[in-house]
Formats: structure tokens, sequence, C-alpha cells
């Protein structure tokens, strides 16, 4: 498949979902893939989170969602440059969210009620969890074993840990479901290199067309995953 | 000055988009305001960009900004109702074509009792079988007076599907359970994929009577009745909170406005967001409408004689309750009719898994597009010994289940939701599971409603909506026996494993999760106007040149898809407003 890559919708639509960040800006109107390509040669940089943070984020991300028999983990799949992309685009502030005000907390069936949007959980939520790893364990959270960050991330799933004004365990989900995002989204966006996250699950990307194979009596599907740039594994 | 014109429409989703249709072809000047953007398929379907699961069903990009306006839930009058501050519960639409651009196109009828639910209910079992404080009630409108109208939308959809009995003929392999119809679908069923045709087999050899879901996915090339083309359907798998990329989910965009923009009678004005109906000072006549342009925050004012709300279930009963249209329902003394007989659906999900040399190929799928049983849906069977009201069909609708989503819905329940044991169970899952969901009824409350909550406030300065709801003993009683005929089902099939999933006793409502966009009532239709809204013919009781089309109108949820039923009710109130109003306006019913 040939991204038409001179269709000037396809590059606003970019644009305003991706900001301005360098990679676009540069990328012009060159061939997608080959930019990504380029971009994968130099280590990312990234521009929201800090050198800690986004420390934080490679450890966590990768406790998370390791690396095993079944394929790639979120290191290796972007999930951290996956984050910090997103932290520039309209999401990390709530675009869709109603923040107005009063913030009542209640039932948690109820649902998320407290006034942070994206950007502000990360923001606190790191610095939480980095001032408990140290209270616990004497040292921030990557220089902890595996062991010891897995048992943070267990305390603050379970909800047994405040950071601060954030409930360990919003934080904890916020992060789950932005690292699970960056394992399977388009690569477009930065996570799931190399289409590792779609090719551990057999899920063939972008093909959006199965006319031949809507029931093929439990055979596995044999074409491998396309991206919408037109990487393919 | 204010500008006339005849009839303005609130809303460009189906119920909108259909009366401008009808109401163009009566002769009418027509202008219909959408609070959403412009929104056309060969821009929001264009592919590869729309196959993205992120920008699509994960941000959310097509449905509504909950930072404009929202409501309020709580499930219980005593509480405090919370903001709904983030889109999960339920996904309502918001632009040109409404949720029908990127609905998923299940295409049901209704199930004939069903609409006259509380009088089969009292001739089968007597008035004592309805529980305390449950509002049953007719619709006033029988299925025979509707089915023309489920013909005609059927038509224009593009409906996939296989009938049971055309003029009482039994002419196909279709639900046995279904009522007669004056003609076939317009396209032959959808296939089955491999999972629904498990489903299918299994099934059958329980006992039961599977049918393929009628699906407004074309299952061909399809040009409808007003001219409008349809692609072929290739389970792209992109369906659900999507736009189609090749043309062959009906949608107003695709299926009416094309020919609608070409009317000179018709005017469509995107980020219009309406504030409120105008009413005369008799408040039994409106005037017309003041919107906010949503771009300029510039407010106008527009003039007509005939004003149609089709803003979707809630939002229809919103701008009642803002513009002074009809009384607002009181819970405590069980008066008033406007925002009474709220009501939802229920839905559970089951899996079951298959062994690891057989692959589901989950990625595979069209929203419509399934395999159901209704053999415990509606008054199909005996609820006598059952001691409840409702029913639910029983399905595979394998729509296209994605990654992100996937990987978000794993584990759980006493198994990890990350980690590398949690990797081992989504990758099993992904490959080799499928679902079975079982879409029932919801039956309406005295204390389940809708009315203006008194402290948030959306974007334009109004008051939210109030939302008080909650799952309640009859619905959770009828879940729970109709997932436990999932069972053999699933033995049948050849599961490895299952886990069977029902609503819970006492178990809230819980906004966190999706269940389906398949809110009704709160403005519904009935033959008395003490306990109705409207009339039968989705007219206001109290301002008669008002019409109100969606599914406000249903007096209790069903177990099917609602979105058939809206677009037959509108062509229903199109036909008696074309036939009858427009030669003399004014009440079409006595109150
Ligand atoms: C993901 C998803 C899948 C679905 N799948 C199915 C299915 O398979 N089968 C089925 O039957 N149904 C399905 N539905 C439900 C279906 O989409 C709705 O029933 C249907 O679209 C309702 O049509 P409507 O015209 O009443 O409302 P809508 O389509 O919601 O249109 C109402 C329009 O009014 C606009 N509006 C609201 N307030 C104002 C205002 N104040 N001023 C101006 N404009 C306003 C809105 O922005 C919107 O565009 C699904 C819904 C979703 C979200
Ligand atoms: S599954 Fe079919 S109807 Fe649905 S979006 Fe894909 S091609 Fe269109």
């Amino acid at each position: 498949m040939e991204p038409t890559l001179n269709n000037p919708l396809r590059r606003s639509v970019m644009k305003g979902l991706l900001g301005t960040t360098s990679f676009w800006v540069a990328s012009g109107n060159a061939h997608w893939a080959e930019a990504l390509a380029a971009e994968a040669a130099q280590p990312y940089q990234p521009a929201f989170f800090n050198a800690a943070e986004y420390q934080f984020l490679e450890s966590a991300c990768e406790r998370l969602f390791p690396a095993d028999h079944n394929g790639p983990g979120a290191r290796a799949l972007g999930v951290a440059e996956f984050l910090d992309r997103q932290m520039q685009t309209p999401y990390a502030l709530g675009e869709n969210w109603y923040m107005s005000g009063p913030f009542e907390q209640g039932p948690a069936n109820l649902g998320y009620q407290l006034p942070f949007v994206p950007k502000d959980l990360y923001r606190k939520g790191i610095a939480g969890v980095e001032h408990y790893a140290r209270q616990q364990y004497g040292k921030g959270f990557a220089a902890l074993s595996a062991l010891q960050q897995d048992e943070i991330l267990t305390a603050l799933e379970g909800g047994s840990v405040q950071l601060g004004d954030i409930p360990g365990r919003v934080f904890f989900e916020q992060l789950r479901t932005n690292t699970l995002e960056g394992a399977f989204a388009d690569p477009l966006y930065g996570g799931n290199r190399g289409l590792g996250g779609w090719v551990m699950l057999g899920f063939p990307g972008a093909r959006a067309d199965f006319m031949d194979w809507v029931n093929q009596e439990g055979a596995s599907y044999p074409i491998g995953p396309v991206s919408i740039s037109g990487e393919t594994a | 000055m204010v500008k006339h014109v005849d009839a303005i429409i609130v809303g460009a989703g189906w119920a909108g988009s259909i009366m401008a249709k009808e109401l163009t072809e009566a002769g009418l000047s027509v202008v219909m305001l959408e609070r959403g953007a412009e929104r056309t398929t060969p821009v929001e379907g264009a592919y590869p960009e729309s196959i993205d699961e992120l920008r699509g069903a994960i941000r959310k990009r097509l449905f509504q900004n909950l930072s404009q306006s929202t409501l309020t839930i709580r499930n219980t009058m005593d509480q405090t109702a919370l903001p709904y501050r983030q889109l999960a519960a339920f996904l309502p639409g918001e632009g040109v074509g409404g949720a029908g651009l990127h609905w998923s196109g299940v295409h049901f009828r209704v199930a004939p009792e069903d609409l006259r639910l509380r009088s089969a209910i009292i001739e089968r079992y007597g008035e004592k079988f309805i529980p305390e404080g449950m509002n049953l009630q007719d619709y006033g409108v029988s299925y025979d007076e509707l089915e023309p109208f489920f013909d005609k939308a059927e038509k224009v959809f593009g409906t996939a599907g296989e009938a049971y009995k055309v003029q009482g003929k039994i002419v196909g392999d279709g639900n046995v359970f279904s009522p007669d119809r004056s003609d076939n679908f317009p396209l032959p069923a959808m296939k089955d994929t491999f999972s629904a045709s498990v489903f299918r087999d299994a099934a059958k050899n329980a006992g039961y009577h599977p049918y393929s879901l009628p699906a407004a996915n074309a299952s061909r090339q399809y040009t409808n009745t007003y001219g409008c083309q349809m692609g072929p359907c290739n389970f792209c798998g992109y369906c659900s909170g999507y736009d189609c990329y090749l043309y062959s989910k009906a949608s107003p965009n695709v299926n009416i406005l094309p020919v609608l923009r070409q009317d000179p009678r018709f005017s469509l004005i995107p980020n219009a967001h309406v504030l409120r109906v105008d009413l005369d000072s008799t408040k039994t006549k409106a005037t017309g409408v003041t919107y906010l342009d949503t771009k300029t925050r510039k407010e106008t004012s527009l003039s007509a004689d005939l004003i149609i709300l089709g803003a979707f279930q809630f939002h229809n009963v919103h701008l009642m309750l803002m513009s002074g249209i009809g009384k607002p329902y009181d819970p405590v003394s069980n008066t008033g009719t406007v925002g009474r007989n709220f009501v939802y659906q229920t839905i559970t999900s089951s899996r079951v898994w298959l062994p690891p040399s057989t692959y589901t190929n989950q990625f595979v799928g069209a929203g419509g597009a399934g395999v159901a049983i209704d053999d415990f849906n509606s008054m199909n069977f005996d609820h006598g010994p059952l001691g409840f009201v409702g029913g639910s069909p029983v399905w595979v609708n394998q729509a296209g289940v994605k990654p992100i989503a996937a990987a978000l819905g794993a584990g759980g329940g006493g198994t990890p939701r990350w980690g590398s044991a949690y990797k081992d169970s989504l990758v099993n899952t992904y490959k080799h599971s499928l679902g079975i969901d079982a879409h029932g009824s919801n039956m309406a409350y005295r204390d389940v409603y809708l009315d203006l909550d008194p402290t948030w406030k959306d974007a334009y300065g109004q008051p939210l909506l109030r939302m008080t709801f909650t799952w309640k003993d009859n619905d959770i009683r009828m879940n729970q026996y109709v997932v436990s005929k999932i069972e053999p089902i699933a033995r049948a099939m050849g599961a490895t494993k299952m886990n069977l999933v029902h609503l819970n006793a006492g178990q809230p409502f819980d906004t966190r999760t999706y269940q389906t966009t398949h809110l009704g009532g709160g403005a519904i239709m009935g033959e008395n106007p003490q306990t109705s809204a409207i009339n039968r013919y989705l007219q206001s009781w109290d301002v008669s040149n008002v019409f109100v089309i969606g599914s406000n109108a249903f007096p209790q949820g069903m177990g099917y898809n609602p979105t058939g039923m809206v677009a037959a009710l509108a062509y229903w109130a199109a036909h008696h407003i074309r036939a009858t109003y427009l030669k003399s306006p004014g009440p079409l019913v006595k109150a």
C-alpha cells in the first residue's frame, strides 16, 4: 500500500493531531516510513518529561508490559516516547473531558471527579511515586529491583497508596491505559515500534479488508500487519 | 430581523435527516441546526487515516465533546449527582450525521408485543405481575401501523438480512419470532464470521432458533430509494465508532444528506447549538428557536411554523426542560411527564475460549453482522414461573476487535491486569476467544428519571441534565436468567474455558465502562397526556407545533437496538405531519 503523500488533507490532519513537534515539521513531504526510520536511528529526545521522569516511565512501563516469550515489552516498543508525544497533544489537556467545578468526590462507579488533566496526573503522579519509592526503599523507582518495582505498582493498583492529592490507583490506571495504547496504537504515534505489538497479537493493522477472510473455519490469518504509513512486519 | 422558515430541525442525525427529507419533499423550507461540525465520509472516512484505533474509538474523535456539555449522574435520589466527565458508559454523537455516522448498524424492527408490553403482560399474567414502582406502558402504536415505515427505512438504509415471513408466507431461514413483513430485506444477509457460524450451529443443536442479525452494512453494492449509493462491506473491522471508508455502513451522511444537500429548500447550519425552543406567551405554541454559533458565540433567533427536535434522546429532554415544553416530571408527587420513564438497556458480554488450534480472528468483523437467538427476548418465553418482565436477545456480533480495546479489557476479575501473565492471557484471548452478548431490556421505574441539575452548568451557562439511574432487581434477574442459557451453547461450541458475565444483585450502574448508547425514554409517547410527553404521532401534547423524534419516545428499553425503531417512528410521524398536520396544524390527538 502506497500512502498518498501529497494529499493536503492528510497533512493538515496529522499536524492537528501531533502539533508542531520537530519530527513532523522536519518530515515535510518525506516518505513517512523513511522519516520514521530516520527518527528511530537517533534516540528520541523527550520534550514534555524531564530526564528523571522519562527514566521512571521507561522502567515502570516495562514492568507493566515486560518483554517476554510473547514478544517485545514497553521499552522496545517505544511506549515512553509515545507517552511524551501524547503529552504534547490536546489529549494531555483533557480536551474532551468536562473540567468545570465544583469537584466533589463520590462513589467510584460515578467516575473520575478530580480537577486534573492527564499532564497533571503524570507530573504529580511520577513525583508522588518517586517520593514513595524513596520512603519505602531509599532509592528512586528506576534504581529498584524488578521485584520492588512490582511491589510498588501492586500497591498503587490496590489503592493503598495516596500520591499527594492523587490517589495512587488513579495514577496507576492512567499509566496502564496509556502504556497499552503505546504498545498497540499505530506506530505513527511513536509506540508499537516495528509493529511489534501487532505481530504479538496477530493483528493485521490497517489492512481493513477481509472480504475473503470472513470465515476461514478457524485458520490463522496469514498476512502480517501494515501501518498507516505503509510499514509492514 | 428574525428570519423565518417553514420548519426547523434540531440535530443532524438519523431522526433529523429523515424528517428533513420528508418535510422538503412536502415542499417546506427546512433549516437543520447541528451543534457539531460538518462531517462527510470522503473526509472523515478517508483511508488509511480513518483506520486508526487511537484517534478513533480510543480518543473518541467523533463523539460528543464533553468539555462543552455533559450530564450529571447518580444512582439514587438521595445521592448528589456528579458530572459524567469522561466518555465511557455511553457515547453520544456530535456533528453532521450524529451517532449515525459512527454507529454499528444492527438494524432491527421491533418485537410487536414490546409495543404493548403492559397490555401483553396483564393479558398473560395479570396486573399483579408488574412489580411495585415499575411504570410499564404501551407505546400507543401497533406493529401493523408501523410496518410500512420499517419497510421504507430498510430500503433507505440498505439493510441486509434474511426474512422469515413475507406477506404471510414463510420465505427463508430468518427469525421465527419476527413478525410478518410486507417485503423482503433489500439485501441478502451478511455472511457469518467464523465465530458467528460456530454460535449458529451450537444454538441450533441446542434447540434454539438462530438468525442473521439484520445489518445496515451493505452485503452488496446498493442504490437506495433516494438514489444514494453504498459499496459492499468487506468486514474491515473499523466499524463501531468509525466512519465507514467504503460507504457500506448506512449513515445520514451517505444515505440521505447527499440528496438533501442539493435541495434548494434545505439548508444545514453546523456549529449551531440550539439553546431553546422559543414559545409564545400562551406556552402552547412555539415561535422558533434560539441558537448559539459555537465559533463566534453569537446568539441568533430563527422563526418557524414547525419545530422538530431530533437532538437525541436525552438532549431532546434537556431542550424540552430548557424551553418549558410540557410539565417536568416529579417522582415524589408522581406528576409531570418530561423526564419520566428514563430507560437504558442491560448488556453483559461473556467470553468463550476455543482450542488453541482455532483462531477467531476477532479483528475481522462488521458492526451489524452476527447471529442471534430471540428465544429469550420479549414475550417469546414463559415469564410466569420466572417472575420478571422483559428479555434479551443473545448473540455473537463480532464487530471487529482492535488491539488497544482488547488490551485495556483483558485481565481483571482475579487475573493479572499487567505483567507477563497478563500478556499470556491477552494473546490467548485475542487469538482464540469470542464474545457472546446478552443485550436486553430495561424497564422504567418511578424513581429513575431525568431532570435539571442544581449545580453544574454547560459551557453556555445552562444547567446540565441530571440522570438518576441504576439497575433494578427485575432487570438484574432477567439478565441472570438469560446468561444462564449461554452456558450450554458455549459448551456445544467446544469451549475450553468460559467466563459468563451477568449483572449482580444490588450492582449499581457504573459510568466507567462502555455498555451501549441505547438510552431511551424521558419524553415518551403514549395515549394519556398524564403519563406521556408526546402523543402517538410524537407530537408534544402541550405545544402542538413541536414534534420530538428519537428513542426518548420509548416507554421502556427493549432488547433490540433502537435505531430501526427510531427511523420507523420518524417516518411514521412524518407521514402524519404530511397527510394531516400540514393541512390543518394543531393537535393530531385530542388531549
Ligand atoms: C458506538 C455506537 C454504536 C451504535 N450501534 C448501534 C447499532 O448497531 N444499532 C442501533 O440500532 N443503534 C446503535 N447505536 C445507537 C444509534 O447511534 C442511535 O440510536 C442513533 O444514532 C440515534 O439517532 P438520533 O438521530 O436520534 O440521534 P443522534 O444521532 O445522536 O443525532 C442527534 C444530533 O443532534 C445534535 N444535537 C444535540 N443537541 C443539540 C442542540 N442543542 N443543538 C443542535 N444540535 C444538537 C447532536 O450533536 C447530534 O449530531 C450506536 C451508538 C454508538 C455510539
Ligand atoms: S465493517 Fe463494513 S460497514 Fe463497517 S466500517 Fe468496515 S466496511 Fe464499513
